[in-house]
């Protein structure tokens, strides 16, 4: 029986070991070349938030040609497995190395702290070290723009909302819809429902028939698969991409997406490593700087698709705020506003309360 | 449609895989082998389904190399956990591993891409009765598939030679190998059948249910196929009550939040698990303590030469 056990054992290890065998040391590389790595939470083809990490990285590969070298690892769970993931990257030899999951923030500022001369990059994060940047999309600006066209689309003046999890990223891309959706429509109405995991496409899809049986006839997702996309497609309502452009899904449905662009970035940053002066820094970029980006405007009349583009450069230039100041809250109170005319960026970061106007309660609170 | 007419209908379609996949383990843990395996074979069965569909336009042919694919990893389990008589639990979840691994790798080039879903049946009249009409008869042709498989297999099991010879490989291997039948080839064709039935079952979630592939569909629900085989307490009438029930929690929990009801849906999800332990805690005290399983479900039968 021990030889038996030990048997699947090695069989059970080897395919572990399949996802982290592209982090093998090559043979050595000439020294010109810049090694960067990438470690990334999903895998590649969740079609969402990895695989647009992942479109990046090849953008750097296209500018770069022969003068970078990158490895990626995918699907590495957050905890002791990212540690050693990030550590073997910098032991590996690469001088840049892209980390990009919010749950790695502990154990890049500790392998950090080994690996001096290796430039680290955290995606939404907030600590950092001489050596660690960190950086973020302001993704509740799209959501400004996806609330006003879903109030101008929706007949019934409900909207669905799938979310993932309660977390304050979630609850302000609800908020920065619901408020752009008021100007439009003051009585607007928005059914929240959470799934509780960040990809399951089936578990999306019966999410989003719960909300349109329910009477909504947009719907909105803060989760990763093309699943809601596709069913109201199949049931002739709205609704919008998530991470990347879903059109394909939806091609009657979609009335544009939210697209996560890091190339822009991405390749800045190489070229600062390769240039000598990357410095640690926290990013947190939206439309201006083409961070986040909208999918072509689809299925909406001119008018809409007008508005929406005005409110898009708007938010780029300043002029709109998505969460300009007064808010109020649930009860009718107003929130404190830190940053002038509007909420600061700490509040939004941090966001744990439902506006006015959502009949709902923050689950767990 | 009426609300409680939509909210029937996709009933049925969340429980369809979870049935599926069931009946599959139910028929390979009869035999006395425990298959931890459901995970990774519906991950397989999902991306080999949705490359026949993608490849040839048929669903028909995307639904038999889902089962193709489930078939042929199941035989690995079996040469493992029955040839060689292998730890079967270590077995099951190796072949767990190694179908996500494989599904990833199947998988790469059909990320994003798109097929036309399993097309519904429609009779006129008939489809159009209120209520009833679209859940009868309007359903996809694997769901009436499912059902009539769970029905034959409840014949097979309760009134067939065949059932009976399956149940005593399961519940006594030695006294059925004295007896003269190979307990080997008939566990082997029975954990073949379960895989075939998990390669269907995740056929369904990328041909019917979501058509498009992305890695993980499956989700989890391999997994509770297989608490669905234990809260049925390997019956296949129980095995329906059961996928229905743990089908209609799932979305009956997204219509209460909809609703806005206030129910915790972290704990609406566990409730299908905590049925599954109280339907335990109760059949246990009505055998007094006697177990329902298969008797030698999970243990290797060796013939002694």
């Amino acid at each position: 029986m021990n030889k038996a056990i030990m048997a699947a054992l090695v069989l059970t290890a080897s395919c572990a070991g399949l996802s982290v065998a592209s982090a093998q040391d090559k043979p050595e590389s000439k020294p010109d070349k810049l090694k960067v790595g990438f470690v990334y939470v999903g895998p590649v083809g969740d079609f969402g938030w990895s695989y647009q990490h992942d479109q990046a990285r090849q953008a750097i590969v296209k500018e770069f040609g022969d003068k970078v070298e990158t490895t990626y690892l995918e699907k590495v769970s957050e905890g002791p497995d990212g540690e050693r993931s990030i550590e073997q990257l910098a032991r590996a030899g690469n001088k840049l190395i892209f980390v990009t999951s919010f749950g790695y923030m502990d154990s890049v500022i500790k392998v950090a702290k080994k690996y001096p001369d290796v430039k680290f990059e955290h995606a939404t994060g907030y600590k950092r070290e001489p050596n660690v940047s960190t950086y973020a999309g302001r993704f509740y600006e799209g959501r400004t723009i996806q609330g006003t066209i879903a109030a101008k689309i929706s007949k019934k003046g409900v909207l669905g909302y799938i979310g993932s999890f309660p977390v304050p990223e979630v609850i302000s891309g609800i908020n920065a819809t619901i408020l752009a959706a008021q100007k439009i429509n003051p009585n607007i109405k928005v059914k929240i429902v959470w799934v509780n995991s960040w990809f399951n496409p089936g578990k999306e899809a019966d999410a989003a028939k719960a909300l349109i049986d329910q009477g909504a006839d947009v719907i909105m997702q803060h989760t990763d698969s093309a699943a809601a996309v596709q069913i109201a497609n199949e049931r002739g309502i709205h609704a919008f991409g998530q991470d990347s452009d879903m059109i394909k899904f939806g091609p009657k449905a979609q009335l544009t997406a939210i697209i996560n662009n890091w190339t822009p970035y991405y390749v800045s940053r190489v070229k600062a490593v390769m240039d000598g002066n990357w410095a640690s820094q926290d990013v947190w970029e939206g439309l201006k700087d083409k961070m986040i980006q909208m999918a072509p405007y689809t299925n909406m009349p001119d008018d809409v698709k007008k508005l929406a583009a005005d409110t898009e450069a708007g938010i780029a230039a300043g002029t709109i705020k998505p969460f300009a100041c007064p808010i109020l809250d649930q009860e009718g109170k107003e929130v404190e506003c830190k940053g002038g005319d509007q909420l600061d960026d700490g509040q939004i970061r941090g966001m744990n309360f439902y506006v006015k106007g959502i009949d709902d309660k923050i689950p767990g609170k | 449609m009426g609300l409680f007419e939509a909210i029937l209908l996709s009933i049925v379609t969340a429980s369809t895989p979870l049935l599926l996949a069931a009946s599959g383990e139910l028929i390979t843990e009869r035999a006395g082998v425990l298959n931890l395996g459901v995970e990774g074979m519906m991950l397989i069965g999902a991306v080999c389904g949705f490359a026949g569909a993608w490849a040839t336009g048929s669903t028909a042919i995307g639904a038999l190399c889902g089962i193709a694919a489930g078939v042929a990893l199941s035989a690995l389990f079996a040469a493992a956990a029955i040839g060689l008589a292998i730890n079967q639990v270590a077995a099951g979840l190796a072949v767990t591993i190694l179908g996500t691994g494989l599904a990833g790798l199947i998988g790469a080039p059909f990320v994003g891409e798109n097929i036309t879903a399993a097309p519904h049946l429609w009779l006129p009249w008939l489809t159009d009765i209120p209520l009833i009409g679209k859940l009868l008869f309007g359903q996809d042709a694997l769901v009436y598939l499912s059902i009539g498989l769970i029905a034959a297999i409840a014949y097979v099991l309760a009134r067939t030679r065949t059932g009976l010879i399956l149940r005593a490989v399961g519940d006594d291997p030695a006294s059925a190998h004295a007896l003269g039948y190979n307990v080997a080839a008939i566990r082997t064709r029975a954990v073949l059948f379960g895989g075939g039935c998990a390669g269907l079952a995740g056929a369904y979630l990328t041909l019917a249910y979501t058509p498009f592939y992305a890695p993980g569909m499956t989700a989890g629900r391999g997994w509770i196929a297989l608490a669905l085989v234990v809260f049925a307490s390997w019956r296949p009438g129980r095995l329906v009550a059961g996928a229905i029930l743990f089908g209609a929690v799932s979305i009956l929990q997204l219509h209460a939040q909809a609703i806005g009801l206030g129910v915790p849906s972290q704990l609406m999800s566990a409730l299908p698990y905590l049925a599954t332990v109280l339907v335990l805690v109760l059949i246990s005290r009505v055998r007094r303590g006697g177990s329902v399983a298969p008797a030698a479900l999970g243990t290797a039968f060796v013939p002694e030469r």
